[in-house]
């Protein structure tokens, strides 16, 4: 393998417990990732020796947080290839990224019986800004099919399409399937139609190169807390073109040039998103995840990523009565695997896995839409990521073995 | 094998009756109705009950969940039919109270759902345990012929 994930493992020391008995192995990576020392030391070293107010102090420990909170936008800056940090707004994370683009483009663009084009495969925080703005602006929410494999079906999404488009909306990769997307295929077809592309890159900017520019996304979402990062920081892209034409969705300090009695003007990019004291810490830290992410290499993530579910995706096929959704084999995805075992609801099957101390997510992936297409009420989710190992995918298909059996045979309890 | 600490909480008669849930379909006519989604988990259940002079002479559920939530469901049934409307409220007080932890010494009117008091060592599954008896709480106490009602939000 490309990557020594016994020796990252060490960098994280949250997986060094024991979770019902047994040595945790941690497969829910797809809701959020664990955190690396480093990280972890950047944000106790922040607090430690340089917290101050970013953007107003003279007094030193103020330069030296503003000058560690720019440098982090800088450092996001060349994670997804941008062209300048002014095209580097800090948000909460993914949703709030998609809620802007909405509020802000959505609302000045976007008119009655104007078309938004999502898929079937989308998370709810890229499904419900947009169903929001076009029932603001009675206009028309389309969705893009799947293929019966699992893939976005590119000759339905050319069809939904149209000049009536203004905003194509697509998640780059699944957070249920494990499915990565053509986007700069579908980029080419929604700029000739006169749309602009959204991208939500939550499930993707933590596992592989990104650049913006040869996608060129036109936005381009993400979180912190899924790229071992702290949680309620993340960062929307957008090309500077377009957020200099944007208003900003919240008011007040930080985010001003001049306030008047009736009237205010604003900063400049990046700033006049920025309202309010921003998460200087989740900045900086973010910055940390992403110089750790870096050293170890983004392609090499990817790579190692595809060999484990190259390694893992056969054994959970084998299983009888085992049913994994999306793609069955290994070319465009990614870590994440969701699966049911025949009359086993997902969460009795999630809880034996704890039991074993295999952590899984179960449950509809806030994608119900997604769910409702593929004709499930819910699903099991094992979500790997580059610390996770070879053995960590032998304990969850020992562990689904074990379920299996316990519910086959019924309770060992003496009656 | 460590998943003999499921058989806390899968007992033999709880897989029984997720298997074979009693008064399982729903009824011809009904007085109350009511739907009721856990949305972290999409279990949806459905109750219909009839109840005549403060009596619930019969109680169906119908829906889809995880094994606890249909023998709780199934358990809930055997439980309350026959009762008085206030004693049903009661014992869904007492219910809840169990899965919570603070078991009282008498769960014999609980019949079978007394069996459910493993749920408290699993604070995951607590709200599967207790969804079938939420929805009847609420057709008992609201008037409306069809309520929706959601217990919680979901978070990635």
């Amino acid at each position: 393998m490309t990557l020594d994930a016994a020796k990252i493992r060490k960098d994280f020391p949250i997986l060094f417990q024991e979770v019902n008995d047994e040595p945790l192995v941690y497969l829910d990576n797809a809701a959020t990732s664990q955190k690396p020392a480093a990280v972890l030391d950047a944000l106790r070293h922040y607090y430690e020796t340089d917290n101050a107010n970013v953007h107003r102090g003279v007094h030193t420990l103020a330069e030296r947080a503003t000058a560690d909170y720019e440098a982090a936008r800088e450092k996001l800056r060349g994670f997804i290839q941008a062209r300048s940090t002014k095209e580097i707004l800090f948000t909460r994370g993914t949703t709030t990224g998609l809620n802007w683009v909405a509020r802000s483009y959505g609302d000045a663009n976007v008119n009655e019986g104007d078309e938004i084009v999502i898929s079937y495969m989308e998370h709810h925080s890229n499904v419900i800004p947009w169903q929001q703005l076009a029932k603001r602006k009675k206009a028309i929410l389309k969705y893009i099919e799947l293929t019966p494999e699992g893939f976005l079906d590119v000759e339905d999404a050319k069809k939904k399409i149209t000049a009536k488009t203004k905003i194509v909306s697509l998640t780059q990769a699944s957070n249920v399937l494990g499915v990565v997307n053509p986007i700069r295929e579908v980029a080419k077809f929604s700029h000739a139609a006169g749309a602009i592309l959204v991208v939500d890159g939550e499930q993707s900017a933590p596992h592989m190169p990104i650049d913006v520019q040869t996608m060129d996304a036109d936005f381009f979402a993400f979180s912190g807390h899924k790229m071992c990062g702290p949680t309620g920081i993340g960062v929307l892209y957008g090309k500077q073109s377009l957020l200099e034409e944007m208003e900003p969705i919240e008011f007040g300090g930080e985010m001003i040039d001049f306030v008047h009695l009736q009237d205010s003007t604003w900063k400049e990019l990046p700033w006049k998103f920025e309202a309010g004291t921003p998460n200087i810490a989740g900045a900086i830290t973010l910055g940390a995840a992403v110089d750790y992410l870096t050293a170890i290499g983004l392609e090499e993530i990817h790579q190692y990523e595809t060999e484990l579910v190259s390694y893992v995706l056969p054994k959970l096929q084998a299983i009888e009565g085992l049913t994994v959704y999306g793609p069955q084999e290994t070319k465009q995805h990614t870590g994440v695997i969701s699966f049911n075992l025949a009359g086993l609801h997902p969460h009795d099957l999630a809880t034996a896995l704890d039991m074993e101390g295999v952590a899984v997510r179960a449950g509809h992936h806030c994608a119900q839409p997604l769910l409702t297409y593929l004709g499930l009420s819910a699903a099991c989710r094992a979500s790997f990521y580059f610390y996770n190992t070879k053995d960590d995918a032998d304990r969850l298909v020992a562990a689904i073995l074990a379920a299996k059996e316990f519910f086959q045979h019924g309770s060992l309890e003496v009656r | 094998m460590a998943l003999s600490k499921l058989d806390n909480l899968y007992r033999q008669v709880i897989l029984d009756h997720s298997s074979h849930p009693h008064h399982h379909g729903l009824l011809d006519g009904s007085t109350n109705q009511i739907e009721m989604n856990n949305p972290t988990c999409g279990d949806v259940i459905q109750l219909q009950l009839l109840v005549k002079a403060g009596v619930i002479e019969d109680l169906r559920f119908d829906g889809s969940g995880c094994s606890i939530s249909t023998a709780s469901a199934s358990m809930m049934t055997d439980a309350v039919i026959g009762k008085k409307v206030e004693d049903a409220l009661t014992l869904s007080e007492e219910f809840s109270q169990m899965v919570q932890g603070n078991e009282k010494e008498d769960l014999d009117e609980l019949g079978d759902a007394a069996m459910l008091s493993g749920v408290a060592k699993f604070p995951a599954r607590i709200k599967c345990a207790t969804l079938a008896w939420k929805a009847l709480d609420q057709a008992l106490t609201e008037k409306q012929e069809t309520t929706v009602a959601k217990q919680l939000h979901c978070e990635d």
